[in-house]
């Protein structure tokens, strides 16, 4: 595990983030003091442990195929920063072929 | 009459129950009381006097056809990451500010369908990530024992608000700590079941392996009737455990005559300086008194509990915040194309904290670091589990300190990691899915401390049991009021 080699900009490029300057600077030396602080579980010696994603007796959820009541269309379309008719609206995606 | 607003749960319900009062004339009581305090205390982001009443009125109907309710009455704060249809959720996130609940939490439902009565929702650190509710974008909550300092976090607004007798119930939420620590903060019960116990249906998933609803009450017998009213399966959340609820509020004892509790060796009091060393050294002697029999037990990952939680909570809040892009609901910010818009709506809508998290989970997750981080921490998880289960073998509970200090003052934890450490006790705890509460065992400088008792998977009986008897036999959580109280 090594801490130094965390590239905030990327990160936040990733998690769709758009970062200031001065905050790249901040964030950067935060997650490197806890990335610091993480390194000690290289201490643990793991290798013939499982792990664990779910602590409790996990199992398989299944339910019969049968359709359900849901939202109803208009009250979740009227919380949308946009819409048009039965769709939300968002910007431009694919761009215009010159 | 003592007002009512000052009345236990188990004391309201009683009374509305008996027909010696009416849930409206509580709810009232209530309102008037949030009216008159809530603007120096900040525990609500949003007060319902209009719900509060129709489900007061409710309660009176269901009461008068004969109906016997186990929380008739009882005013409820609900923490503003459970959804409650028509009203704002917040998460006390400026992505989430004019959000409004579509449907209703399985929690919460419960809780009302039992008879109480939600008089609003409280703020919290935003997406429930820290331990001082400094995070919420949206209100300062103040400790109701000293206004200069915080409540603890993340339900620290529901702490405050059952501390200060704005509510008998306060609904949190617990991912490493958050219901524990503001409780112990409080002078509060703060009780966290189970992992899977509580439906998490219609909470905002912060880290969905380790979130947990749970009550904050002034007395442990509260707590049992709230866990009894919220607790079992629930087909709504897959992880939601079809297994039957032990009731807990008919099971609260007075003794731990014949019960081994654990003090864990690598807990060391000592470093939280000579005075919270001795009253927790004076906590585990007033078990001994009641009857319990002290053994030491190891719980030798203690130390990497911190670096586990801090790959493990960012790593799953990263891919659940992901959901908040300006597409379907919340803030969005404009852009020239979605990418943009993405980006800049998240920067906007976030504050330091949750970007924080983010990125670091982000970074855990990513290609190449995955294994080192992500999967290291996980199998770090499974340690956990087996010193537990090692440790229980040597005893029915563990008791450890709730927090490393009592309520700190504003602005006094700067450095990320430095609040982070605030949940050295309770991390442990949760990674490994037990159930565990913090109840009032004392003061220190005028603010009050938590006991943290932890039990066994699926021990809420045996765990709530044995915090009642430590309460009854010391009151401590009684010695002292609010300050407001005293206004």
């Amino acid at each position: 595990m090594s801490s130094d080699s965390i590239d905030v900009r990327y990160v936040a490029k990733l998690a769709r983030i758009a970062l200031t300057d001065e905050e790249v600077e901040r964030f950067g030396a935060q997650l490197r003091d806890l990335l610091g602080h993480v390194n000690v579980l290289s201490e643990l010696d793991t290798a013939s442990v499982a792990a664990t994603a779910q602590v409790v007796e996990s199992r398989n959820v299944e339910r019969e195929d049968v359709p359900g009541p849901c939202l109803d269309r208009e009250t979740v379309l009227a919380m949308a920063p946009a819409r048009q008719g039965a769709f939300f609206r968002v910007p431009r995606i694919i761009a215009e072929a010159e | 009459m003592q007002t009512p607003f000052k009345w236990s749960a188990a004391r309201t319900a009683r009374a509305v129950n008996n027909g010696e009062v009416g849930a409206l004339e509580v709810t009232e009581a209530m309102l008037q009381r949030v009216e008159t305090l809530d603007e120096r205390i900040g525990a609500y982001l949003t007060r319902l006097p209009e719900l509060a009443r129709e489900c007061a009125r409710s309660v009176d109907r269901r009461v008068r056809a004969g109906e016997r309710l186990p929380l008739a009455g009882v005013p409820l704060a609900v923490k503003d990451n459970m959804c409650l249809t028509g009203t704002r959720t917040t998460c006390g996130s400026k992505i989430l500010e004019q959000w409004i609940s579509p449907y209703t939490a399985t929690a919460v439902q419960r809780m009302i369908d039992a008879g109480a009565v939600p008089i609003g929702k409280t703020n919290m650190d935003e997406f429930a990530m820290g331990s001082s509710c400094e995070n919420s974008a949206l209100g300062v909550t103040r400790n109701p024992y000293d206004l200069k300092r915080v409540p603890g976090g993340s339900s620290g607004g529901s702490a405050a608000a059952v501390a200060s007798y704005q509510a008998a119930i306060g609904l949190g939420s617990d991912t490493g700590g958050s219901i524990r620590e503001p409780g112990a903060f409080c002078n509060a019960v703060g009780f966290k079941p189970t992992y899977g116990r509580v439906s998490r249906y219609g909470l905002v998933a912060f880290a969905s392996s380790l979130d947990q609803i749970g009550p904050l009450t002034r007395t442990v017998e509260d707590a049992a009737l709230a866990y009894d009213a919220m607790a079992g399966h629930d087909p709504m959340d897959a992880t939601s455990i079809p297994r039957a609820v032990e009731p807990t509020a008919g099971a609260l004892r007075d003794d731990l005559r014949g019960l081994r509790v654990g003090i864990v060796k690598e807990f060391v009091t000592e470093k939280l300086g000579p005075d919270i060393h001795a009253l927790y050294r004076r906590a585990y002697g007033e078990l001994e008194q009641l009857g319990a029999e002290l053994v030491d037990v190891s719980l030798p990952t203690a130390d990497y509990g911190l670096a586990t939680y801090y790959l493990i909570a960012p790593a799953e809040c990263s891919s659940n915040l992901a959901r908040f892009d300006g597409v379907r609901y919340g803030l969005r910010a404009e852009g020239s194309d979605v990418g943009e818009m993405y980006e800049k709506t998240r920067a906007a809508g976030f504050g330091a904290e949750v970007k924080r998290r983010v990125l670091i989970g982000t970074y855990a997750l990513s290609s190449g670091y995955y294994d080192a981080y992500y999967v290291k921490a996980q199998k770090a998880r499974t340690l956990f589990s087996r010193d537990f289960s090692a440790a229980f073998e040597r005893c029915d509970l563990i008791a450890s300190p709730a927090a490393s200090s009592p309520a700190f003052p504003f602005n006094a934890k700067s450095e990320p990691y430095s609040m982070y450490m605030m949940d050295y006790y309770t991390i442990p705890m949760s990674l490994a899915g037990l159930p565990a509460l913090s109840v009032p065992c004392g003061w220190i400088d005028g603010m009050p401390m938590g006991l943290q008792l932890a039990a066994p998977l699926f021990g809420e009986q045996l765990l709530l049991g044995a915090a009642h008897a430590y309460e009854r036999a010391t009151t401590y959580a009684i010695q002292r009021e609010p300050l407001e109280a005293a206004v």
